[in-house]
This record gives C-alpha cells, structure tokens and sequence, in this order.
C-alpha cells in the first residue's frame, strides 16, 4: 500500500501518550503523526485499553467522600466545568499560513502557546522556529528546507524526533514524508537532505542540542544550536 | 483459560512515591517469582464483565438513567480514585478528579460509542485527560476526526473488524502473557507518572532496556489483535 506511512513513532512513545506520561512537546508530536496515522491510532487506542484494563482491576482501596447522587445533583446544577475553550482561528504566522493542510493538533498548539513564529536563519536554504520549550525539557519547533537542499551531517546529544509536514526529505537512504516520523538518539550522525519537487517543512522536537560533525563542524556548531 | 495470573502492584503507595524503594526485580533469566508483598494491592486479571458496564453508559446517555450511574459511581469512582492515589495524585485532588470525572460520565456519555472502547477504558481517557489538565498544567492536543488535514481509517473487510468486546478480551491475553518483566514497566507507565528515564532508575535498569522491553510488549499486544492494527 503505497498510501501506507512507512516511518512511525516508537512503541513505548506511543505508550507513553496512552498512560498519559509523554512530555508535552512529543504528545504534540504524537497527536499530530496519529491524525494522519490510523496505524498509530490502533496501537494507541490498544495501550488505551491496557489503561482500561488496569482501572478495572485496580482494588478500590479509596472510598470516596460523596455519593452517586451528589455528583449528580453537582453536575445537574453546575453547569459546564469551567475549562478554557479550545482554540477557534489560528493566527500562525503568513509564510506558512499556506499550509492549510496543517493537521489540527499542532496547528491548535501553535495558536494556544500563543507565539508569533520567529524563523532563524540555520544556513543556506534552512530556517528554524522555535513553537515551545527551553534547554532544560524538551524543545518543539519547526524546520522549513529549500528544496533539494543537504543538511550538515549532525549527531545529537540526545533524543530527536521528526516529522515531515511537507514535501520529504532523505536520511539514510530512507525517504520520509508527510506523516512520517524519524528518530534519532546521540548513536545516530545523519544527513538529511530535502527533496527536489518542493520545500521539506519538518515538525521537530529535540532534547538537548544537535552537534555538528566533520570538517567544518566548529563553523556549523553555532549555527545548529536548536 | 482461567487467567489465575496475579500481577502485584511492586511498591505500595505512600505519600511520597518517587522516593519508594525500588521494587525487587528479578532478570528474565532467572525464573520469574515476584512475590506478592501487598496483596491489598493486587490487580487480578480475573474477567470482568465489561459488556455491563458498557451497557450501563448507553443507558445513562440514552434514558439518563440514574440507577445505572449510581452502579457506574459505586464501581469507577473509587477505582478512579485509587489509580489516581498510585500515580501519586494527592487525597483531596485524586477525590475531586474521580467526582469531576464521574461528572464528564454523566454529561458526555452520550460521546461513549461501546464498538469503539469498553466503559473502562474511555472512564479511564477521561480521567487521564483530567488529570494531566489539573495536576501538570500541561496541555495534551488529541487528534480531531473532524480536522480537515485527518486521514481516516481504510475500510475493512467485515471479518477484519473487531468490536470493544473482542479488543478486551485480545488485550486480557496479551498482558496475561507478558514476561513479569515486561508487565512490570508497562503497569508502571500507567501507574507512575513517570518517564521511562525515571521509571529506569527505579528499577535500576539502563534506558534502553526500560524502552525496549516496553517496545517488546507492545509489538505483542499489537500482535495479539492481529495487526489489525
């Protein structure tokens, strides 16, 4: 099945997002491979109902402080719970406005961070813009890539996930497009580089920082601090 | 198969769980004995009749029948309340998440599609989503059906689709066959409200083996529904 993604998330991340104790940034990454994905949405909904299982078998060692009938005259008369409304319009930046297509978990999440995108200039033909996130967790972002443009040959310090929005990108003779999710951990050193038939626009979420490699790595290291 | 399997919670709970001691873990090769030290606290994998408590929501979301809440309450709420207790939730917020949650029960019941899940397993996505909004602040984006960009699932064959039902029962046999050492991490990913590199140190284990053998257990779960995944 040619329409079938080819790269997923890993399991225990998809786990992780069932049990609901993934980092925030990855969850993003996760909710917005899982709308193009209803491979990953079978695996989920399976560890979902591990989590059923468990909440069914776990000994109600707990009793609880009000009856049946309170919690129905308290949600009878309470109306709503009070919970912020979820995000209409999103006001993502013009340049990639263009990109209707954005699946809507993260297009939600840029509009409820709240943050204008500010792309940087990584090197010739790439762009960085950070979504959320800082040094100390885990960092989410954005990467546009001119087309058929090579990426420095990068290790990482540690964890990295991405996830092509558009157009693809190869990396280790494989190709990635959209959907598709690519991990890499610091035992990788890759070198990405974009397709030729358009921009490659990549989700990216990073703990701790790329590190160039080569030649001219001590040029490129400060060029690549995501 | 009667599944006679008891999977003992490690750790009891106290108030400080982060700092429990690490659970006695033994190798998977050496042959598999966790002893059971709080059995207050077992999780059996005894059947449950999950078609009850399924139809139990669908008479709340189409008679609003208040006698089946009340069965729904006296059997979740405290369940709710106690795995929230586990993951380390405080008393009186693990109280107010089970009664918000057994509220979200009443109100959206009629959102419960029992082909797609069993009563426990969509009280407990409730909870979860509850949970992470109050207590990590943390915002949790879920796909949308309704997003334009969704890609939806490919038609099956009507031999291929499985119901509630059938994913339980396929679920019970996958982690009533997992190796303890897998059923360890995977019970702890739902207990504890920890990443994997924490639930590591606990068990005093590298990374990699934490994620592997959660990997290990999912590939068999997925496995046991036929990759109808």
């Amino acid at each position: 099945m040619s329409d079938r993604l080819m790269y997923h998330p890993a399991d225990e991340s998809l786990l992780a997002y069932a049990a609901g104790t993934l980092d925030e940034a990855t969850s993003v990454l996760i909710a917005t491979h899982l709308s193009l994905c209803p491979h990953c949405r079978a695996a989920v909904s399976a560890a979902e109902s591990v989590g059923g299982e468990y909440l069914d078998r776990v000994e109600p060692s707990a009793a609880m402080k009000v009856s049946a009938a309170d919690v129905l005259a308290m949600a009878e008369q309470g109306g709503e719970v009070a919970r912020p409304a979820a995000p209409q319009a999103c006001e993502i930046v013009a340049d990639i406005a263009d990109m209707a297509d954005m699946p809507r978990p993260l297009r939600n999440y840029i509009s409820d961070v709240g943050i204008k995108l500010k792309w940087r200039w990584m090197g010739p033909g790439v762009r960085y813009a950070q979504i959320a996130g800082d040094d100390a967790s885990e960092k989410i972002g954005l990467l546009r890539i001119a087309p058929g443009t090579r990426l420095p040959r990068h290790g990482h310090t540690d964890e990295e996930y991405t996830m092509v929005l558009a157009g693809s990108y190869e990396s280790a003779s494989c190709r990635y497009r959209r959907g598709d999710v690519e991990w890499a951990d610091a035992a990788v050193v890759h070198q990405p580089s974009a397709g030729r038939e358009q921009e490659c626009v990549c989700l990216v979420v990073t703990r701790g920082a790329l590190k160039a490699t080569g030649l001219f790595a001590p040029i490129i290291q400060p060029l690549m601090a995501i | 198969m009667l599944q006679t399997a008891v999977l003992q919670w490690p750790g009891r709970w106290t108030k400080k769980p982060r700092a429990a001691a690490p659970p006695q873990f033994r190798d998977s090769s050496q042959p598999a004995s966790l002893t059971v030290k709080s059995p207050k606290l077992a999780v059996t994998l005894e059947p449950v009749q999950h078609e009850d408590f399924s139809s139990l929501v669908v008479s709340v979301a189409t008679t609003r029948d208040r006698s089946a809440f009340a069965r729904l309450f006296e059997h979740y709420a405290p369940r709710i309340k106690s795995f929230l207790l586990r993951q380390g939730t405080d008393p009186a917020q693990a109280e107010d998440l089970a009664q918000e949650t057994m509220m979200s029960v009443w109100r959206k019941a009629a959102m419960f599609d029992p082909a797609k899940a069993s009563a426990g397993t969509w009280i407990f996505t409730i909870a979860r989503n509850l949970r992470i909004d109050a207590i990590r602040k943390a915002r949790r984006p879920e796909f949308d059906p309704e997003d334009p960009a969704f890609v939806p699932d490919a038609e099956k064959p009507a031999d291929e689709v499985i119901n509630a039902d059938q994913m339980g029962c396929m679920v019970r046999e996958a982690m009533a066959e997992l190796p303890d050492e897998q059923a360890l991490v995977v019970r702890m990913s739902f207990f504890e409200d920890k990443p994997h590199a924490e639930i590591a140190e606990q068990l005093r284990l590298p990374l990699g083996t934490v994620k592997s053998r959660l990997r290990l257990a999912m590939r068999r779960i997925k496995e046991h529904l036929g990759d109808r995944a």
